[in-house]
């Protein structure tokens, strides 16, 4: 083929990356700068509202991997008392379907990515691992009540970096992410 | 006198940077020419079709994306119109506009993703690529708005789709919708005119129109090389009939119009994009009422789309009970490997490896 | 007289013993060219990283120290700490020669390049010729390596560089032939010396065809299909780890180092320049060219080798010869120096948009 063009087509390939030397990069200083998630994040962890459950295990049938083990007996009033509620993260896929089929709103998904373990017997997570508390928050994955606690997402279509737009939405965040971080 | 000389077997092997995945090639060498050429697969095979026997319907959408996992979204849509067409369930109609904007925002990422490798492949050092995953970023920020995850998105259910969307989603679309022509602008300024491209792929890799149809490919790989055939328009599933777009077509097969096809594509999804953000409407249901333990009647159905990367295809057949009796997948990229070989014969490494990159391959759907 | 010859003569007269003045200017100037060549490739190491980051809108590593600056020093420990690991069928003897083979003549050629005013190890008035013919004994060494490795990957790599790196040794040494006509001489100092007009702008052409022929000895983008990380996957030095990798990677900069060196001497006027030290405005030409090469980095694809070889024979070649012919008959007829940059851009313009028309790349492809 013929050398047309006389080498513009490089020439006008090096001006655009010659371009991008003044626009500001859009690197994420992690773990000092961490960006706000989603608040619909399916974290790789989940809560368990002890006081909601009522042992019907809904969320075990529902499980791809059967990876929820429920234990239950008969206690006053027939109602279920829980003994063992155990899922093994290590195999979970973390694909929401049992927290989107409870009918109770007892189990929801967590907020944190970062749960890497040294142990695989570790990663499988008991009742009391798995319960609510002041570090292990929610997400509002299919439970739109803990909607407002959450902060708001980065996005990065709104920061001024991307592409030199003058546009400053949403900052990114420089603290560290909210509860359950 | 004359020199002896022999050819020799190189094997490029699951582990190489380029093949895409775990892909083994076994490549008959002349010095530098391809003489012969063999792909064993395998390598990332996970019993898909045969774990979707002891799983119930909604139960098996999550593995349908690990299928081809860069655009998960066309293959839960797929198997959920199998599985529709089976138990004869009708969506409701914004469950339709919106899985049509998740799946041609899909096939935005997706093809980002196919064409900045193709420039890596060639030779461009990571420069193309991460600016076109800049994009990508944006776009998997408004899918972990509506659905949770970056990647394996578990969106789509049988009747529709599982969540509404935020308030947030649809100004941020706009935007990002507003932005895109100047950033793909950017793009074809970049290497799209640079003759270092063009000398090494114009006239590389000819699928002929008549080999193209003969061994079933699909998709770019088609159209590239001027068959006008999407599925889309031809026989439309879904709502897109009621969308104006147009389908790119190549000249004559080679690597070039692959990768200018997949170009033209990011407009037109663009496009369809901004029209069904303009008719959605405002409020309705989002997902038919089917039972978690759905049972459908007995019977069989075929549900395919257009991904990103050809006509996936779902063949599922039901006996009644809560889980299907078999489920086939139909993985366009392995059809369109089958002529990997003709294409390759004569040219050198170098090509094998970009021809290779312009068909834009994902394991995960060959091997299943 | 350069410094060291003045420093000599300052020694004669302090009467110290004929072998003491003989030795100690000579090994006082090779130490302080050894500090100089391994200061400044670490300072290389870390602005390639961070250049080539910003170009790709990202920050090169900025973790490793303030801004990163002991990157190159916590990489040159990583290196010297890895186990080195020969394949058990190697050719021991010239796989481990190899790498000196490639290293030893980088260092040689920083004899004859001028850092500053009279800063020179030794002024040969043969200084362009020397450059020239040391630099091509590092091909020997580079194919040691690919055939000693005893893999088909590095083979093939091995064949290309043969045929890459004397090819493009005829363009290079005939645009040098225009330089030494215009200067009179071809000793380094006497041509920084004889640029009152820097020859950049005197001899466009010439620039340009040695400075791609550079870029190709250095195998560099868009020529560097010798370790083209997506096809070969590191090419020539594959089975190599540890202190002889560090040797091909400090020389691949090392050499990077020693051309800007060249070019900076023959066609931008050296060390010269208003204001700052001599030695200041040297340092700032050779990070400008650098960075021009990083550039080309980050941008361009890079060629096949049959491209790469029609491109040397049939497109610098000619070029280079028809550039000596016309600046030979401007040196006889005796033209004025601004006269000659308006004829020289002139020329240089029409001959590249002529032969832009005539050059053709072959087919590629070879029926099988």
């Amino acid at each position: 083929m013929k050398f047309e063009r006389y080498g513009l087509g490089i020439a006008k390939g090096m001006a655009l990356t010659f371009m991008h030397l003044f626009r500001s990069p859009i690197t994420v200083q992690y773990p000092d700068e961490k960006l706000c998630t989603a608040k619909r994040i399916r974290g790789n962890e989940l809560v368990w509202f002890p006081d909601k459950c009522t042992g019907c295990a809904t969320c075990a049938k529902s499980c791809p991997q059967a990876n929820i083990i429920i234990n239950t007996h008969r206690g006053d009033e027939s109602k279920f008392i829980v003994d063992k509620f155990e899922i093994d993260t290590g195999r979970c896929i973390f694909c929401g379907l049992c927290v989107e089929s409870c009918p109770y709103d007892a189990l929801a998904m967590g907020l944190s990515y970062e749960c890497a373990k040294y142990r695989r017997g570790d990663l499988v997570m008991d009742k009391e691992k798995l319960a609510v508390s002041g570090t292990h928050q929610p997400s509002a994955y299919f439970r739109p009540q803990f909607y407002d606690k959450l902060p708001e997402q980065s996005l990065l279509l709104y920061d001024k970096k991307v592409g030199g737009q003058k546009l400053n939405f949403l900052p990114f965040s420089k603290r560290k992410r909210g509860p359950g971080a | 006198m004359a020199i002896r000389t022999e050819p020799f077997y190189l094997n490029i092997g699951p582990q190489h940077p380029s093949t895409h995945g775990v892909f083994r090639l076994r490549v008959m060498l002349d010095g530098e020419v391809v003489v012969g050429l063999e792909p064993i697969i395998g390598y990332l095979h996970r019993g898909i079709e045969k774990l979707a026997e002891t799983r119930t319907y909604t139960q098996n959408i999550p593995f349908t994306d690990r299928l081809d996992y860069l655009s998960s979204m066309t293959n839960n849509l797929a198997y959920c119109m199998a599985v529709e067409k089976v138990g004869a369930i009708k969506v409701p109609e914004r469950a339709e506009y919106l899985r049509i904007i998740f799946s041609e925002i899909m096939r935005i990422s997706s093809h980002m993703m196919a064409v900045g490798f193709f420039l890596n492949d060639l030779g461009a050092m990571m420069t193309p690529v991460l600016y076109m995953w800049r994009e990508r970023e944006k776009i998997m920020d408004l899918f972990e708005m509506v659905c949770g995850q970056r990647l394996l998105y578990n969106y789509m259910r049988i009747g529709g789709v599982s969540q509404d969307l935020p308030e947030a989603f649809l100004p941020a679309v706009k935007k990002f919708l507003a932005d895109m022509p100047r950033y793909i602008d950017e793009y074809d300024q970049l290497l799209a005119q640079n003759e270092i491209l063009l000398a090494r792929s114009k006239g590389v890799g000819i699928l002929p129109r008549d080999m193209a149809i003969a061994i079933g490919a699909s998709g770019p790989v088609l159209r590239a090389s001027g068959v006008k055939w999407d599925i889309r328009k031809m026989d439309p599933y879904s709502i897109y009939d009621r969308f104006d777009f147009e389908v790119p077509t190549g000249d004559c097969g080679d690597c070039y119009d692959r990768y200018w096809v997949r170009m033209l594509e990011i407009r037109q999804s663009v496009r369809i994009l901004e029209q069904a953000i303009a008719q959605i409407p405002q409020k309705g249901p989002v997902c038919a009422d089917v039972p978690q333990f759905f049972r459908p009647p007995r019977g069989e159905a075929y549900g395919y789309v257009e991904a990103p990367k050809g006509n996936i295809g779902f063949y599922v057949v039901s006996d009644g009970s809560i889980a299907p009796y078999r489920v086939h997948i139909y993985p366009p990229t392995l059809i369109n490997i089958t002529a990997l070989q003709d294409m390759v014969m004569g040219w050198k490494v170098a090509d094998l490896i970009i021809i290779f990159g312009s068909i834009d391959v994902v394991l995960g759907e060959i091997d299943r | 007289m350069t410094l060291l010859d003045q420093f000599q003569l300052l020694l004669k007269d302090a009467n110290w013993p004929d072998w003491a003045v003989y030795l100690t200017p000579a090994v006082a100037g090779i130490l302080l060219i050894i500090v100089f060549i391994l200061t400044i490739v670490i300072v290389f190491i870390w602005w390639e990283r961070r250049l080539l980051g910003r170009f790709q809108i990202r920050t090169g590593p900025n973790r490793c120290g303030p801004e990163g600056i002991f990157q190159p020093i916590a990489t040159a420990i990583k290196i010297l700490l890895k186990e080195d690991i020969v394949p058990e069928k190697a050719d021991k003897l010239i796989h481990f020669m190899a790498p000196v083979i490639v290293f030893v003549p980088i260092l040689l050629i920083f004899a004859v390049i001028p850092i500053s005013a009279g800063a020179i190890l030794v002024d040969l008035n043969v200084g362009i010729i020397y450059v020239i013919a040391i630099s091509s004994i590092s091909v020997i060494g580079i194919f040691m390596a690919a055939w000693a490795s005893n893999n088909k990957y590095s083979l093939i790599a091995g064949m290309r560089a043969i045929a890459q790196m004397v090819s493009y040794e005829l363009p290079l040494v005939l645009s040098l032939v225009g330089v030494a006509l215009v200067a009179g001489s071809f000793s380094m100092i006497k041509i920084v010396e004889a640029q009152a007009i820097p020859y950049i702008l005197l001899q466009p052409l010439g620039f340009m065809i040695f400075f791609l022929g550079c870029l190709a000895e250095m195998n560099r983008c868009p020529f560097d299909l010798l370790e083209a990380d997506s096809e070969i996957v590191a090419g020539y030095h594959i089975e190599y780890s540890g202190m002889k990798f560090a040797m091909f990677y400090l020389g691949e900069y090392g050499i990077a180092l020693a051309y800007a060196g060249v070019i900076a001497t023959l066609f931008l006027g050296g060390w010269q320049g208003p204001l700052l030290p001599p030695i200041v405005w040297f340092l700032i030409k050779v990070f400008m060219i650098f960075s021009v090469i990083i550039w080309m980095r980050a941008t361009l694809p890079r060629l096949r080798v049959d491209q790469l070889m029609s491109f040397a024979w049939k497109f610098l070649l000619p070029m280079a010869v028809i550039n000596m012919l016309i600046i030979a008959i401007e040196v006889l007829v005796g033209t004025v120096q601004w006269l000659m940059v308006i004829l020289n851009f002139g020329f240089a313009a029409l001959l590249v948009l002529l032969w832009s028309r005539l050059f053709t790349l072959g087919g590629g492809r070879v029926e099988v």
